[in-house]
């Protein structure tokens, strides 16, 4: 009989445990609502008693102290004259929404007349601006300290100078120090001497913060003396060197990332065109095929995003290059030698393909989702920041050229299909099974267009005109580079890609696009077999 | 000459019977009453009308593809240029009556808060003028382009890429609003030609009599310039290139002659197909377009010329019928005849016919 009595004791002191945690909580939380309701009973009454709210709330260290002064000091907070309940009022028009400060509930805006805005005066947005910048400068996290000091740097005044001098100190990380270092000094150009504006100059010099620009280019427009405003001019002309080489960088970024796709689009084709000899029009639906194939594998897989690209690519490259094999064994090998046939049955195949992924999937665009791993930005600094989808696109092309080139130059079918391409007749004497090589060489070309379209729905909307999009210019990326070639595909993507993204400023997207093919109409004329020719059995008319 | 040409030449004597026949039947036809059941309506006649022009189109192909071996896929550009020549004589015969009233500027130039006509808009208001650059654009840019590319020796596939870039190229330009020719929305709305209302039954069929002449008269001058030494060369540059040019033959003047010939004639089938259908914009160009007229030629059976006849018409009645009856199929049938064609009827439909002929 004693046993069970001894069960419940644990039991009891857990209970009890959680009774007590929960109290505490309940308690701190009564106490949190104390303060907010102190808060808003000053707030909504004379400037002055707005003060001590606003010292009140930061005093008690409220958690909502950050959420509350932004709303103050946007003008954003609202107390209903009826009985002085705060509301948070992002629009003020009749029929809108506002929310009640303390419990959150949401009440629609009848009359206009019945909310007023919790106003400020002068002191009051010093007294906040500095709260805001004490707390943002306090935070755990160095990030959001530097992120605080460059919300500073925008709108500095006197209070949030104070508090940087303050903390310049007490500051652990070197580039938050810098930052801050920084913020004073475009307060010294603003306020401070002769001297004192040359040593800021100085300390500036080579910044990218867009305020530090605006700070230097207001002050040659003030009355500082000569030697500043040659300073500051000096300066100001470094920075705008800088930026113009980061824009250049980032232009040149964006190129190599389109070159990329270009590449990714016209590498299977350099394979069984140049390779082969065979113009496939159908190579844009191969590409599409895999695209859709990435679909179906999400829809398969609906919560593991992440990981289905991973499953996509293969399964992509299987499915294009069954399809493309079904295509050679079926029409083009009985085509050989005869290249515009081949051109016109492809293309027949090529309509046949995208009728069938309207027919099955309808014709309207599929979306695929982008796994959360591939979205996001690397920030370099402030005026250039990478995409991470751009970059692993980047990566991507690398990775399955360098793929490519291995299996081409490293592997006994690599061997095969650079002997059959070479000297067919002689290869087959050597006891080359050709049509054995000419099969697999054309299912690992549309394999390859399989796993650009997984990069490709990345990118754009999946739907059955997908490949037409990428046809062209596809073409003209093998075409420019030579036939039968595949590092000349690359550099011909690639140099495409980054000529299309330096016009496009200059003359917008789509005459830049023009632009590059007229310039690729006029280079076949004066190098007809493109940048890189090749001898071989590569295609001739 | 011609007369001779003519006489070997079976398929283009049936052509023209029937081609004389249309232009006098159909009209007649057309006046019985629209119960009768010989009634031709109108709307089967201006649908008649624009197949002649897509079958001169198919024409202006076969001359280079079929007798020259110079596989465009680029030639729908010719015919569109064309068509926009007539497109902006249409829009000028408009005046006031846009829906902005404006007596100076083409509805889309109000639009885009233009204040004048661009300088190449000038002369389109008189169609002899509009006529001459149904013939010169397409021409001149055929000969800047072929001169360029022939001289230099680009052939075979590389042709056919390039004039696929250059149909794009152009497709993508028309598209600009900045362009000045009406952006994605193109030429439209057009009320009378040469003073005549469009929509007039008489109207109609004018065009309709114009088409099927052109169409006549674009084949006799074909079959002249092919039956004649000319069309021997023709042959032989397409057989074989390099001999021909090694018996001292100037293929690229050749080329570059019949080439040209030929961008001119699709221009005149776009100008006179824009009227028929109303509409003239920059989806013209698409590069679907040229390789679906390819693929007419070859149905209907190259370097025949009435085999380009025959394989437009027979397809695009198909894409009629099969566009409104069953439109999921069309893209099947469009894709499987292309490789049925070309891998079991090299010779087209109207080689199975001379087949028949010759073993009988």
């Amino acid at each position: 009989m004693s046993k069970p009595l001894v069960r419940p004791l644990p039991f009891f002191a857990l209970w009890m445990l959680i009774a007590l945690l929960l109290g505490l909580s309940l308690q701190a939380r009564a106490a949190e609502d104390e303060t907010l309701a102190q808060v808003s009973a000053l707030l909504v009454q004379k400037f002055d008693q707005r003060a001590r709210g606003v010292a009140l709330l930061v005093e008690q260290e409220h958690p909502r102290t950050e959420e509350i002064l932004h709303l103050l000091k946007d003008g954003e907070l609202y107390y209903r004259k009826d009985d002085d309940r705060l509301f948070i009022v992002r629009s003020a028009d009749t029929g809108a929404e506002a929310l009640d400060l303390l419990d959150g509930s949401a009440v629609i805006i009848e009359k206009k007349r019945d909310f007023r805005k919790v106003t400020l005066n002068n002191l009051m947005r010093g007294q906040i601006s500095q709260a805001l910048a004490e707390l943002g400068l306090k935070a755990e996290d160095p990030e959001r300290r530097a992120a605080a000091v460059r919300e500073l740097l925008g709108a500095l005044d006197p209070d949030t100078v104070a508090v940087l001098r303050n903390r310049i100190g007490d500051e652990p990380v070197t580039e938050v120090r810098e930052l801050m270092a920084q913020a004073l000094a475009i307060q010294d150009l603003e306020t401070g001497d002769e001297a004192a504006r040359l040593q800021a100059i100085e300390r500036l010099d080579g910044s990218l913060e867009p305020p530090v620009r605006n700070a230097l280019t207001a002050l040659l427009e003030s009355d500082a003396g000569d030697q500043v405003k040659r300073q500051a001019q000096l300066a100001l002309n470094g920075i705008d060197e800088k930026i113009r080489y980061y824009g250049m960088l980032e232009t040149l970024y964006f190129g190599i990332s389109l070159g990329s796709v270009l590449v990714l689009a016209g590498i299977g084709l350099a394979i069984t065109f140049g390779v082969m000899g065979v113009i496939n029009m159908a190579h844009g639906e191969l590409i599409m095929l895999g695209a859709y194939t990435t679909y179906v594998i999400q829809q398969l897989m609906p919560n593991h995003i992440g990981a289905s690209i991973l499953v996509a690519i293969p399964a992509a490259f299987v499915v294009s290059g069954l399809v493309g094999i079904a295509i050679e064994r079926g029409v083009i090998r009985f085509l050989y030698g005869r290249p515009l046939e081949t051109l016109l049955a492809t293309f027949g195949i090529s309509l046949v393909l995208q009728q069938a992924v309207r027919s099955i999937f309808s014709p309207l665009n599929r979306s695929v989702e982008t796994p959360d791993w591939m979205s996001g930005l690397v920030e370099i600094n402030p005026v250039f920041s990478l995409t991470l989808s751009r970059l692993y696109i980047i990566l991507f092309c690398l990775l399955v050229f360098a793929a490519l080139v291995m299996v081409l130059k490293r592997t006994p079918l690599g061997l095969q299909v650079r002997a059959v391409s070479q000297n067919r007749a002689m290869a087959r004497a050597m006891g080359v099974r050709s049509k054995w090589v000419d099969a697999l060489t054309f299912g690992l070309g549309s394999g390859v267009a399989g796993v650009a379209g997984v990069a490709l729905s990345q990118l754009t909307n999946v739907g059955p005109n997908l490949g037409q999009a990428y046809i062209i210019d596809s073409f003209m990326v093998v075409v420019f580079g030579g036939v039968g070639n595949l590092w000349g595909t690359l550099v011909a993507g690639l140099s495409l890609g980054v000529a299309n993204k330096v016009l496009e400023p200059w003359a917008g997207a789509v005459l830049a696009k023009i632009l590059v093919l007229v310039f690729i109409i006029l280079f076949i004329q004066k190098r007809p077999r493109g940048l890189f020719p090749q001898r071989g059995r590569a295609a001739e008319g | 000459m011609l007369m001779q040409a003519l006489r070997n030449d079976r398929g283009g004597q049936v052509l023209i019977g029937v081609l004389l026949v249309l232009m006098i039947a159909v009209p007649l036809l057309n006046q019985l009453p629209p119960g009768h059941a010989l009634h031709v309506p109108t709307y089967t006649v201006t649908l008649m009308g624009k197949y002649l022009t897509l079958a001169l189109l198919a024409v202006a192909v076969d001359l280079v593809w079929g007798y020259l071996g110079i596989l465009t896929l680029g030639h729908a550009a010719f015919f569109a240029l064309g068509g926009y020549a007539m497109g902006m004589y249409l829009m000028r015969q408009i005046g006031d009556r846009g829906v902005y009233g404006n007596p100076l500027l083409p509805d889309f130039m109000v639009f885009l808060n233009w204040d004048e006509l661009p300088w190449f808009w000038y002369g389109f208001d008189e169609f002899w003028f509009a006529a001459l650059m149904v013939l010169l654009i397409p021409g001149l840019l055929a000969f800047v382009f072929g001169a360029l590319a022939f001289r230099s020796r680009v052939s075979g596939v590389y042709l056919s890429i390039i004039t696929q870039a250059l149909t794009y190229a152009l497709m993508l330009a028309f598209y600009r609003n900045e362009m000045g020719f009406g952006g994605n929305n193109g030429l439209t709305d057009f009320k009378d030609i040469l003073g005549f209302d469009l929509q007039a039954d008489s109207t109609r069929l004018g065009l309709f009599i114009a088409s099927a002449l052109a169409l006549l008269l674009g084949y006799l001058l074909c079959r002249y310039l092919m039956a004649g030494r000319l069309g021997r060369v023709c042959v032989a540059v397409r057989d074989a290139e390099s001999r021909a040019r090694f018996l001292g033959y100037r293929v690229e003047n050749v080329k570059l002659g019949v080439f040209t010939v030929s961008a001119m004639l699709a221009g005149v089938a776009g100008a006179l197909y824009v009227p028929q259908v109303g509409i003239i914009n920059p989806n013209e160009f698409s590069p679907l377009n040229s390789i679906e007229v390819v693929v007419w030629v070859a149905v209907g059976g190259r370097a025949t010329l009435y085999g380009a006849v025959v394989g437009a018409l027979v397809i695009n009645y198909a894409k009629t019928y099969f566009t409104a009856e069953l439109p999921e199929i069309w893209l099947f049938a469009l894709g499987g005849l292309f490789v049925v064609v070309t891998l079991l009827l090299p010779r087209g439909i109207t080689g199975l016919l001379r087949r028949r002929e010759a073993s009988a």
